[in-house]
């Protein structure tokens, strides 16, 4: 029933929609061009509001304080530094694209990693007692730890900055997938359990046709919690081992007094972290099933 | 012993679940013998027990006490042999509705069966509760009747000695039940299938049965009383309606759920 009333509430809106620029129409239905228009400009002027709210603060700041650049500045600033991202001048004069592509890999490899090893883990972790039983504790020890308290040990180890601060985004990222993942798989429905067991099916069927698609949704919370956790870890751990990278960049333009830069950097390092998540609620949302309801 | 004669043979049967509050005596002393072919439906109020009897036969339980034997072996675990009809349906909402049958088919005749067969097996299926044009639907897209249909579908498909069905149309609207009733007594028919049916429902029970086992109220329950019930086959509601056996059966069942085994809320109302 609640798909067809769903259906016609859809509907509505398309179809009044479509007459619109054909003025006779358009003005047979004014009332609803006029809600159309509103939830339009309702859906606009908020988000729009609340960025010049920023602005003016940040205008007002600007001019109380002599250091901090002005938004046109910094404007001008970015519209220069964004029109050459990639050049190369040196190991340490890059363009900003070159240091974003760097924190992105090392958030890949080090995220890829901790997924390697997460999900299976968790996977385990919730299918078998004795291991939710045994890694409990090591888990709630070390998930609050901080990630840049990881860096030593990976420097100490691996005796080179890059896979020092991989490690860190590793040791970091594991943990929500590993929990995750392990809550889906507990609360699998008992539904879908007896159905394998009236079934009979092979633990690889439950596996691929029952457990995977219904942990599949907490296992994306999972990536997306890690994957926004690697990227706040990364640029705090690029300030302490250099290098190239987004991190580094905020660092060297500190040294050289370029506020401008700096916030640049912040709203980039902002667009990319939403960029990343946006991606996976899109991803999550794809694979999103209705359960079975009681 | 003959097999027609006891298919399905519960032998003082007791179900005792431990909780955290301590143990639960849920079933006492249930003995009864199902034939080959038979329609026996399980009656009584809520928590009754009439479902953990049937888990039981399915295997999805085992007995604290006595033997559960299905065609003189004894049920020691779920098999695709006793196929049962959940109450919520229970399709994989990933799934179409095509896959979800398939997914029994291919485990239980993947063996001997080419893969050409085990899509046939399938259509069949899903032809048998006539949704051949939902085949590549998924459950949240269909209704809730043709849900069940599904479900139906996929525990036939099977071909199992035994059909369990769990309040199959409890969810329902009247209408819908009534059609799908109407249904399974044709596909009951044609299949010559053995099937245990939970309702609570006395018009659907005296429709489809050939026994109506009643059960008294738990905690510790067990069959009060067994009504056959002698309507000659095929059924047909309608004219039914009329009749005065019918009625007086309904009556049975009726008398016994409301007089002499009332709901114990509402005795002590």
């Amino acid at each position: 029933m609640s798909i067809v009333i769903e259906a016609t509430s859809n509907d509505e809106p398309a179809a009044s929609a479509a007459p619109v620029g054909t003025l006779p129409v358009e003005k047979s239905q004014p009332g609803k061009n006029k809600a159309v228009y509103a939830s339009m400009v309702m859906a606009v002027l908020p988000p729009l509001t609340g960025i010049a709210f920023l602005v003016l603060v940040w205008q007002i700041i600007a001019v109380k304080n002599s250091n901090f650049p002005t938004p046109l500045v910094t404007l001008l600033e970015a519209i220069k530094l964004f029109s050459d991202p990639f050049y190369r001048t040196g190991p340490n004069d890059q363009g900003i694209g070159w240091n974003v592509l760097a924190s992105l890999q090392r958030v890949g490899i080090g995220f890829g990693l901790a997924a390697l090893v997460g999900i299976p883990l968790g996977f385990l972790i919730g299918r078998v007692r004795f291991l939710s039983g045994m890694f409990g504790p090591i888990i709630s020890l070390l998930k609050p730890v901080s990630p840049l308290a990881w860096l030593p040990i990976g420097l100490l180890v691996f005796k080179s900055a890059n896979p020092a601060a991989i490690w860190s985004i590793f040791i970091c990222s594991i943990w929500p997938m590993v929990i995750n993942t392990a809550v889906g798989v507990q609360r699998v429905p008992q539904d879908y359990m007896n159905v394998a067991r009236v079934l009979n099916l092979s633990e690889w069927k439950i596996l691929t046709k029952i457990l995977f698609p219904s942990v599949l949704p907490y296992m994306l919370t999972g990536v997306r919690l890690s994957i926004g956790t690697a990227w706040l870890v990364i640029v705090a751990a690029e300030m302490l081992t250099g290098g190239v990278g987004i991190g580094f960049w905020v660092w060297d333009e500190w040294n050289n007094l370029n506020v401008p830069h700096i916030i640049i950097a912040i709203v980039v390092i902002g667009v990319v972290g939403l960029i990343l998540e946006q991606l996976l609620v899109w991803l999550a949302k794809a694979f999103t099933y209705e359960q079975v309801s009681h | 012993m003959d097999i027609q004669n006891k298919f399905i043979d519960i032998n003082a049967v007791e179900m005792v679940f431990e909780t955290k509050r301590g143990s639960f005596h849920a079933l006492r002393d249930i003995t009864l013998n199902v034939l080959q072919g038979e329609f026996i439906t399980l009656i009584g109020h809520s928590g009754c027990g009439k479902s953990t009897l049937l888990n039981l036969i399915a295997g999805l339980l085992k007995p604290s006490e006595g033997v559960l034997l299905c065609a003189n072996r004894e049920i020691a675990g779920p098999s695709p042999e006793r196929a049962v009809v959940f109450q919520n349906h229970s399709l994989l909402p990933w799934l179409t509705c095509y896959e979800n049958i398939f997914l029994g088919v291919e485990r239980v005749f993947s063996a001997t069966d080419s893969r050409t067969q085990l899509r046939e097996r399938t259509r069949a299926a899903l032809a048998l509760v006539g949704l051949t044009a939902a085949e590549g639907k998924r459950p949240h897209e269909i209704s809730g009747g043709m849900k069940q249909r599904v479900g139906i579908a996929r525990a036939l498909a099977m071909e199992p000695k035994v059909l369990l069905l769990d309040e199959p149309f409890g969810a329902l609207d009247a209408l819908t039940r009534a059609h799908l009733q109407d249904e399974l007594l044709k596909i009951v028919t044609k299949t010559e299938s053995t099937v245990v049916m939970v309702t609570h429902d006395v018009d659907e029970a005296v429709l489809l049965s050939d026994r109506i086992v009643m059960m008294t109220n738990g905690p510790a329950a067990t069959i009060g009383d067994i009504l056959e019930v002698k309507l000659a086959r095929p059924r047909e509601r309608v004219a039914l309606a009329q009749d005065a056996l019918y009625s007086q059966y309904r009556t049975s069942v009726l008398e016994f759920l409301y007089r002499k085994h009332a709901h114990p809320a509402k005795e002590a109302a």
